[in-house]
């Protein structure tokens, strides 16, 4: 039970809790803001930039730029396609170790979790070279199957505590009520698993999409997603401010929408579900 | 149609033998209850028939065919699970529905088996809903409907009454005896409450670490149990047992009085002791009393017993309802 | 739910998995090892051979090594402090009942969200560059000099630019962990003449200290590879200033240095597996309850 505060109290809380929370997000809001202004507004004091006038400049530049779509859509394809693919090995795993588990399954699920620990650095030369003897390097195929591996383990993690909760008891009165394996699936399991299931896909998508060490060391131009095509704008670029906001903001944007989504299942997918 | 028979049936769990070998025959019809402390592997033995678990060797008829390894759809078995085990996501029409489009009926033969069920269990109020709204009574009645739909051969009940409270507990404990009644099935029903077992039990099946104590009717069991973990367990309050001289005395290594067998009286009696508690109810006096030669014995009196905790009474056990057992538990007859 | 049918289907169902997660470890864990003990340089093609502990003596007395670990010390540890002790102080802020508690959330995690590359350049451009960085413009406002964060702090800098992506992470699952507390235990503790101080040492903290350490954990694997935010903002420098292991090991692969990367990797899977198996014991225990 929630207990009564005092009006002042609340006042003040509210107050600064919002202070803090604008504080936070600003760089987001400011980087919004400058990429409706023209370059040479976006370069002024804070009250110039508040002061000049709107445009939609920078966003008609950035995407004159042929290549923004195809990096966007690069990172399209490198999220869903290695977050359904991990869907598809994952579910099925999760399933089995949720469901019928074995003296074993504990260790499994420890060793898998063990292989999200290694670091990136660690494995970058072998896969750099395997990328070259393949010719997977800079190509999506390469990428996905990458991404689709580091996040495995999160994923089948992830199913597995949605699983998890699902009492055993209700799959066990679908066979004693006649269904078959495959009924089971379609009509029990199915509907029970479909939230976890999607926030599972949600934060991976995200996790994918923000994935910055693998995209930018395996990719050149061909199959690089937006963190690659953001860091172009490292050096030069980078001085022109509306098309770097501009850019910033077209990167985040459907991203930070997701994530609002999925608030309440990151903390669970971040923790592995040690923390719900 | 709804005999089982068990025999020899055994069921390991890697090197941990959980059952025994273990016969047992429930005749068509019947209501027999699996009674036990927890742990007992009376759970096992329901999901064992049921066909949840796989039987380690030995072998289960159903009306006299082996259904040793048909998986437990095919068996003709329904089952009430203790958490009800509904499906969140359908509405009480389609969870009772559910076994029914299974087995392939049609939309209509479903909505008139459907509607008869809730006639029976009184659902109608609440058929759309769904599980989440309703309260544990109106889960249970739904998680019946469900199984009755499908006229299976015999019930099986996991602890069914588990998680209600004890004033809803009377009375589905009554409304399953009626279903019985009325259906005529045969109904397995796993409980570790003694009460429930006396009361809607034809037949009780004791269990103690995965073998059977005793089988027999619930008067059988309270007024001839074979040995002490059997006596203890049935009856409320407990039995009370004493050993020593005076067990020797009968010829016995223990001797058990239940507490209704022991008679009270402000003086005299064939054991004194000093009340410690004294529990009025109205219809029925329970009474803890430390006696001076056999520690503290319960016993039960009338309602309009007036004794109070300090006042020293009496005990005189009426000699006819004394229970002997030998050294190692068994009942001597 | 335990039959033998059911067994040997979840055998089979889990087996895509195991596989795919097994050729992913062992195959490149495996060719590191290797080529870390091996003359390989893409440059030179002929000279190959085996190097002995060469490429290991060569990676660890390398000056750059030395700059690079301490640097990656500094940013796990400056990041960790702040982004645990603002996580604190954040979820108890956003704890209490407040007007317009879900946006707020929303914009304290909103960072979160935000691909590296992008904070990372947001920050260096529009809020740290010494001319036109809003923190140039309030330093001027005020007529101080301007500082050049990147060019004369940049790892400081670099900390700050990470502890603002991540302090999302932390307060999001110490909120959680704070919303877990038991009311009625935090009214008993009233009830005994606990104050704030007391309440937050004795009952709060120790409550939230699973989850403490989990943030500390998880973090800790994910700061040790910070790579892009380097990468757009210092390039390492200047100097090594800013130079962490992955990315002296990236600049090594650069190189051509086959052999060298492999031994930085070797040891910074040595590096990481430290801190894991201390994440994975938690983790582990959870997994019994």
């Amino acid at each position: 039970m929630a207990r009564a505060v005092t009006p002042q109290r609340k006042a003040t809380v509210t107050v600064l809790a919002w202070v803090v929370g604008l504080v936070i997000f600003f760089p987001i809001l400011w980087t919004v803001l400058l990429s409706f202004k023209t370059e040479a507004d976006a370069i002024g004091t804070p009250w110039h930039v508040l002061a000049s006038s709107w445009t939609t400049e920078a966003y008609a530049t950035v995407q004159q730029r042929s290549d923004y779509l195809h990096h966007f859509w690069n990172s399209v394809i490198l999220s869903l396609g290695s977050t359904v693919i991990g869907l598809i090995i994952g579910i099925p795993s999760a399933w089995a170790m949720a469901f019928v588990p074995g003296k074993r399954t504990k260790d499994v699920l420890m060793w898998m979790l063990s292989t999200k620990m290694m670091p990136a650095t660690g494995v970058l030369v072998p896969i750099y070279l395997i990328g070259i003897k393949t010719g997977l390097l800079d190509t999506r195929t390469g990428l996905v199957i990458v991404l689709t591996l580091i996040n495995l383990p999160i994923i089948i993690w992830m199913l597995y505590t949605y699983f998890k909760e699902i009492p055993g008891e209700i799959l066990e009165a679908a066979r004693m009520d006649g269904a078959s394996l495959w009924n089971e699936i379609r009509y029990v399991l199915t509907p029970m698993a479909i939230p976890g299931i999607a926030s599972t896909l949600l934060l991976n998508v995200i996790l994918s999409w923000n994935e910055a060490f693998w995209t930018l060391r395996l990719t050149t131009t061909n199959a690089a997603p937006l963190t690659a095509f953001i860091a172009s704008y490292s050096s030069p670029e980078g001085l022109f401010f509306a098309k770097l906001s501009a850019a910033s903001t077209l990167a985040i944007a459907p991203i930070l929408i997701l994530g609002w989504f999925s608030q309440k299942q990151l903390v669970r997918g971040l923790t592995f579900g040690a923390v719900k | 149609m709804g005999q089982i028979t068990l025999q020899q049936v055994t069921k390991a769990f890697g090197d941990v033998e959980v059952i025994p070998p273990l016969d047992l025959t429930v005749d068509d019809g019947e209501f027999v209850v699996f009674v036990g402390p927890s742990g007992c592997g009376k759970s096992t033995l329901l999901r064992l028939i049921a066909g949840l678990e796989d039987i380690t060797s030995g072998k289960i008829l159903i009306d006299g065919k082996d259904a040793s390894h048909t998986p437990p759809a095919k068996r003709g078995l329904a089952m009430v699970f203790q958490s009800y085990a509904l499906y969140p996501h359908m509405s009480v029409r389609k969870n009772i529905a559910f076994p029914l489009k299974m087995a392939g009926l049609s939309k209509a033969e479903q909505d008139a088996k459907v509607d008869a069920a809730a006639k029976v269990l009184n659902l109608g109020s609440y058929i759309d809903r769904k599980p989440g709204q309703l309260s544990g009574g109106q889960r249970q009645r739904v998680a019946i409907g469900r199984a009755i739909v499908r006229e299976p051969s015999a019930f099986l009940f996991d602890e069914p009454l588990s998680n209600l409270d004890a004033a809803l507990r009377v009375n589905m404990r009554l409304e399953i005896s009626e279903l019985h009644n009325q259906l005529g099935t045969t109904m397995i029903y796993v409980t570790h409450d003694q009460v429930e077992a006396m009361t809607m039990a034809d037949k009780i099946v004791v269990l103690q670490a995965g073998r059977i104590e005793q089988v027999g009717t619930p008067l059988d069991l309270y007024r001839r149990p074979d040995n002490i973990f059997v006596a203890g367990f049935i009856g409320s309050p407990k039995m009370n047992f004493i050993t020593g001289e005076a067990a020797a005395r009968e010829g016995a290594h223990t001797i058990g009085i239940r507490p209704e067998h022991l008679t009270p009286s402000p003086d005299g009696g064939m054991m004194q002791g000093r009340v410690s508690v004294a529990e009025h109810l109205g219809s029925d006096t329970f009474m803890y009393v430390e006696t001076d030669q056999h520690g503290t014995l319960t016993v039960r009196a009338g309602g309009e017993v007036a004794f109070r905790h300090g006042d020293r009474i009496g005990l005189t056990p009426m000699v006819e309802h004394l229970h002997r057992f030998d050294e190692s538990g068994q009942a001597i007859r | 739910m335990a039959t033998a049918q059911s067994r040997r289907l979840a055998r089979w169902m889990s087996m895509p998995a195991i596989i795919v997660l097994l050729l992913w470890m062992v195959v490149p864990l495996a060719m590191t090892l290797y080529f870390s003990f091996r003359r390989y340089n893409l440059n030179y093609p002929d000279r190959q051979g085996w190097a002995g502990w060469n490429n290991y003596y060569y990676f660890l007395t390398d000056p750059a090594f030395a700059a690079a670990f301490q640097n990656t010390l500094v940013l796990v540890i400056g990041v960790l402090i702040i982004t645990v002790v603002g996580g604190i102080l954040l979820a108890l802020l956003l704890d209490q009942p407040f007007w317009g508690q879900g946006i707020v959330r929303v914009l304290v995690i909103a960072p979160f969200f935000v691909m590296p590359t992008v904070s990372a350049l947001v920050w260096k451009n529009m809020f740290m560059n010494p001319v036109n960085g809003l923190f140039a413009h309030a330093a001027q406002a005020v007529g101080l000099q301007p500082i050049d964060f990147l060019g004369h702090h940049p790892l400081s800098s670099i900390v700050g630019i990470v502890a603002w992506a991540w302090l999302p992470f932390a307060t999001l699952i110490l909120l959680t962990a704070l919303q877990s507390l038991d009311r009625e235990q935090i009214e008993a503790s009233e009830m005994d003449g606990a104050g704030f101080g007391a309440r937050f040492f004795y009952i709060i903290l120790p409550h939230m200290t699973r989850s403490i350490t989990v943030v500390i954990l998880i973090q800790t694997i994910f700061l040790l590879g910070i790579y892009a935010e380097i990468l757009v903002t210092t390039n390492g420098g200047p100097g090594t200033q800013s130079m962490n292991l992955p990315y002296l090991i990236a600049v090594t692969t650069t190189q051509q240095d086959v052999g060298g990367a492999a031994a930085g990797g070797v040891i910074a899977i040595i590096l990481a597996n430290i801190v894991a198996i201390f994440l994975m014991r938690m983790i582990g225990k959870n997994l019994e309850s």
